[in-house]
């Protein structure tokens, strides 16, 4: 971990609201986490903006001491794209979940990561609708039971990745909420890119989806069902990182060193600033079966972003046109006198 | 031989054709050489539904309508000159022809294959529609490609200057001078000097062709009038929405920010808005109409001055946002460019259907302001107070254009940079900081502070749950949630201590007064108007700012034994009125038809509830 910025703490970014999550909700250790990483970014309060759709991760910006916008169910990522053309100076956070997120707000997480718009968007992931006590959503599983779906759902869900990588998103990374480091690498990563970032955390909703990610999370296998990416760095996963990933024609394939003829020189470095998204889909792809899920960076790339786009377009073309006022402009196009 | 010469007071003229036939561009030039003698003008372009149908089909007709001349305040009935660029537009627009009129047609396109495709049964267009009014039978194509012949140029383009040559002809009937047409085509044609040559080639020789048949047609002399001094330009009432949110940003000093989603009518004002980044704006077309006002919600809170623009479905897409601006109590300027309805319904013709809407169409008590630009220049006026009221009051406000008014235009004076006021946002007051919340209020309007994000020492948070009055906290208090209600009602009450007042026009002392809102205004005052001069006296009205009511609405409407309430819809503002004043002997005449009112049916409709 870098070192902290010593101009703010942790507590700078909290407010003075009593946190209502229900006890053991993923969402008490995601909140600290992202107030750690924003001292270590070190924005101050007053130049950054959370702001939220609607659902239990929604009531995030009560419990920061920044500017915040609890807003209406799906519409924070329209909201902060709004707030960040308007005003780019200030750095923006926009809080959601899986249902949020991607159902009701489907159509504006996708444009938003396509107009590559820079701000931070953490997708709590917890395969569930919890405000409204149980019912399935877009990132559920095939075949899960909720209140919605007695008989199990007959549709399969998006994975978030995916869709990202779909809408030509150049930053995806991932955590657990139980990781509590790895959450703040991220969400330090995603505030440092410059565009739409994309932390999808995989978080536990202790009252009606509660293990939903054991497989992944459980701690006697996390280390051999998860791989933490870095960039630069090999691909190695398992306790004593005797495993790692390899190429295998198109695809990827999990190995264990020494065996089969394989050795560390056969392992992939991870590279989070290529340009193409091939090798990252795969990565992101994985879902701790047959390959371990990925945790950390997995795409970093520069690109152009929206806001500095219209904001230089705006400079340009008054400068180019050089009207000081409406009045100035009018006169300048077909008009008559009347005396 | 010598010509009729006739003086006219006012003067209507139609141009249609195929909409690819350039009417509109011909019927805006006419209009504009006819603001620049002075005249006061008045138009109506009538777009076909369909964006491109078959060349010469009934449904591919574009028109537009013109009124030039004194006192001009509609576009008018009925015209006194149709010119039909082919058979389909002469038999869809004979019927807008007026007693007199006399109709200008291109004979070479009433040919076989032109008159079949306007479904026409017989060889003899004028006598199977049964016009008996003069009809001037005039080569254009033909002409024009004569004019053309040595230019080298290809047919198709040879064929886009007929609309300039009719333009030339018509000009010649209505001593209208060539060389300011020639200077507009100069301007538009700036890039291409061989399709401006052209133009003007043709024009002289539509002028010409007049001059040499004029034993056969009267000319107009039409009057000018003594307008106020000043710079005039043509404008629409969309391009005048636009400027007038742009002066309003130059008066408040918050950047304006417009996001919005394409919709017919009003797509224009994001045309308009998008080119104005040469003015600092920041217009942004988003990926829905939920979008368009989220941006702006986000925008405002940022501290802009921000706007969404729309028509009626969109309004209806917008509702929850535009719910979130009024808890939040955050500035935000709804622009609706009506159109007729419901669902998609008639997507370019006019309509005041969304009246019922824009006030209640939210869930929960969310009141927000409503006003309403009566003509193509009040656009401007009326955007203005729209922005300021929002920034002024932390409210909504909807503004209730329509198609109407939106695309049609008039001459506007270029007002003064300072005729218009300085709107005051109102900031977190100094003495004030120590301590502040976010719902904290003004006592006299009641109006809560806007924070701006990225101040130091302001940090707060703002959401769509109810909030206590005194904190800014969340709360679910019963109390406390009335008390947020009733705050939030007044405050847009209080408003209508900072609009005008209602004024009274035309015979104010009469017994019956008529009543209208938006886009009618030039029709009913016109009816008026002649009802008055025609020994029927009546007063006229209209609302500008429909939510709140200026403070003197019931003590003007008490003065009248009956109100006639004009409104193309079934009713809505009768039935408001009507609801709030029960005391009020309301009358109604609607019309629901995707067109202007008439001014003649309007006095009808008058003189017929007076009987």
């Amino acid at each position: 971990m870098e070192e902290m910025n010593h101009t703010y703490t942790a507590a700078n970014y909290k407010s003075d609201q009593s946190v209502r999550w229900c006890p053991g909700c993923g969402d008490h250790a995601i909140l600290n986490t992202l107030h750690k990483a924003m001292a270590t970014v070190g924005v101050a309060p007053h130049m950054t903006a959370v702001i939220s759709g609607i659902g239990c991760s929604s009531r995030l910006p009560y419990y920061m001491n920044t500017y915040g916008f609890h807003t209406i169910h799906g519409r924070g990522a329209a909201i902060a794209t709004g707030f960040k053309v308007a005003n780019p100076e200030m750095t923006v956070w926009q809080i959601s979940g899986d249902g949020d997120g991607l159902a009701i707000g489907g159509n504006h997480f996708i444009h938003a990561v396509r107009r590559n718009i820079d701000i931070n968007m953490l997708l709590f992931n917890n395969k569930i609708y919890g405000l409204t006590k149980g019912q399935y959503s877009p990132t559920s599983d095939r075949g899960f039971v909720s209140k919605s779906s007695p008989y199990g759902t007959t549709e399969d869900p998006f994975i978030p990745a995916e869709l990202v990588f779909g809408a030509r998103g150049n930053f995806f990374a991932r955590s657990i909420d139980v990781e509590l480091l790895t959450s703040q690498e991220v969400l330090v990563a995603a505030a440092r890119h410059h565009g739409a970032s994309v932390v999808e955390i995989l978080q536990n909703c202790v009252i009606f989806n509660n293990g939903v990610h054991n497989f992944i999370t459980d701690k006697e296998h996390r280390a051999e069902r998860t791989i933490h990416l870095r960039h630069g760095e090999k691909m190695l996963f398992g306790k004593n990182n005797e495993r790692g990933l390899v190429q295998d024609g198109f695809l990827l394939k999990a190995v264990t060193l020494g065996e089969d003829g394989y050795t560390i020189d056969d392992v992939l470095v991870h590279d989070a600033h290529c340009e193409s998204n091939f090798l990252h889909q795969q990565l992101a792809m994985m879902d701790g079966h047959d390959l371990p899920l990925a945790v950390g960076v997995i795409r970093d790339v520069e690109s152009p972003t929206y806001d500095a786009a219209v904001s230089a377009q705006v400079a340009e073309v008054k400068a180019r046109k050089g009207f000081t006022s409406l009045r100035d402009m009018i006169l300048a196009g077909e008009t008559w006198e009347v005396k | 031989m010598k010509t009729d010469i006739i003086e006219l007071e006012k003067v209507v003229v139609r141009f249609s054709g195929d909409s690819g036939d350039g009417m509109q561009l011909a019927g805006n030039m006419f209009t504009n050489v006819s603001a620049g003698l002075g005249c006061s003008v008045s138009t109506f372009p009538d777009y076909p539904a369909e964006i491109r149908a078959p060349q010469g089909s009934l449904s591919g007709v574009s028109g537009f309508q013109v009124s030039v001349g004194q006192g001009v305040h509609t576009p008018g009935d009925k015209c006194n000159v149709l010119i039909a660029m082919n058979p389909a537009a002469l038999k869809q627009n004979i019927k807008f022809l007026a007693k007199g009129g006399v109709v200008i047609i291109d004979i070479d396109t009433f040919k076989a294959d032109g008159l079949k495709k306007a479904q026409f049964d017989t060889e003899d267009a004028i006598k199977e529609l049964g016009i008996t009014a003069q009809v001037v039978e005039v080569p254009i194509t033909s002409m024009t490609k004569a004019a053309l012949a040595d230019t080298g140029m290809d047919v198709k383009s040879v064929l886009k200057c007929r609309n300039i040559l009719a333009l030339g002809l018509v000009c010649w009937l209505f001593d209208r001078p060539l060389d300011a047409v020639k200077h507009l085509l100069k301007n538009k044609f700036a890039k291409k000097p061989a399709v401006y040559e052209a133009n003007c080639k043709v024009l002289d020789a539509g002028y010409d062709y007049g001059h040499n048949i004029h034993a056969s047609v009267s000319t107009y002399r039409i009057e000018t009038e003594n307008i106020r001094r000043g710079v005039y330009t043509d404008i629409n009432g969309n391009t005048a929405t636009a400027w007038g949110l742009i002066m309003a940003s130059e008066k408040s000093g918050r950047p304006l920010f417009l996001g919005s989603y394409p919709i017919t009518p009003a797509t224009d004002i994001l045309h308009e808005l998008a080119k104005r980044k040469d003015l600092g704006v920041k217009a942004v077309q988003m990926e829905d109409e939920i979008a368009g006002v989220c941006s702006a919600i986000g925008a405002s809170f940022a501290g802009n001055l921000a706007v969404t623009s729309t028509s009626g479905p969109g309004l209806a897409l917008k509702s929850e946002g535009i719910g979130l601006a009024v808890i939040a109590e955050l500035p935000l300027v709804v622009i609706d460019v009506m159109r007729g309805g419901p669902s998609t319904g008639l997507p370019t013709k006019t309509e005041q259907t969304d009246l019922m809407q824009a006030l209640y169409g939210r869930n929960g008590e969310s009141p927000v302001v409503v006003v309403a630009p009566a003509s193509p220049t009040d656009c401007f006026t009326m955007a203005f107070e729209a922005c300021r009221i929002a920034i002024e009051h932390m409210t909504p406000v909807i503004l209730l254009s329509d198609a109407f008014i939106g695309n049609g235009s008039s001459a506007w004076r270029v007002p003064d940079a300072d005729e218009y006021p300085e709107i005051h946002p109102r900031y977190v007051p100094d003495e004030l900081r120590e301590g502040w919340k976010p719902y904290q209020r003004d006592e006299e309007t009641l109006v809560r502070y806007w924070a701006i994000p990225g101040t130091e020492g302001l940090t707060h948070r703002l959401g769509g749950l109810e909030k206590d009055a005194r904190t800014g906290s969340i709360s679910t208090d019963p109390v406390n949630h009335e008390k947020m209600v009733n705050l939030r009602r007044e405050k847009i009450a209080r408003i209508a201590n900072d609009i005008p007042g209602l004024e009274v026009l035309c015979d104010a002392g009469a017994d019956t007064l008529l009543l209208g809102w938006g886009g009618t205004y030039g029709h009913l005052r016109s009816a008026a108007e002649e009802l008055c001069r025609e020994g029927q006296p009546i007063a006229f009205a209209q609302l500008r700012y429909i939510n709140p009511l200026p403070a003197n609405t019931r003590e003007v409407l008490g003065r009248y034994k009956r109100v006639i309430v004009a409104e193309l819809n079934t009713g809505q503002l009768a039935d408001y009125l009507q609801g709030k004043m029960p005391e009020v002997k309301i009358e109604r005449i609607n019309k629901i038809q995707g067109q202007p009112f008439m001014i003649s049916e309007v006095k009808d409709a008058v003189r017929n509830i007076l009987k």
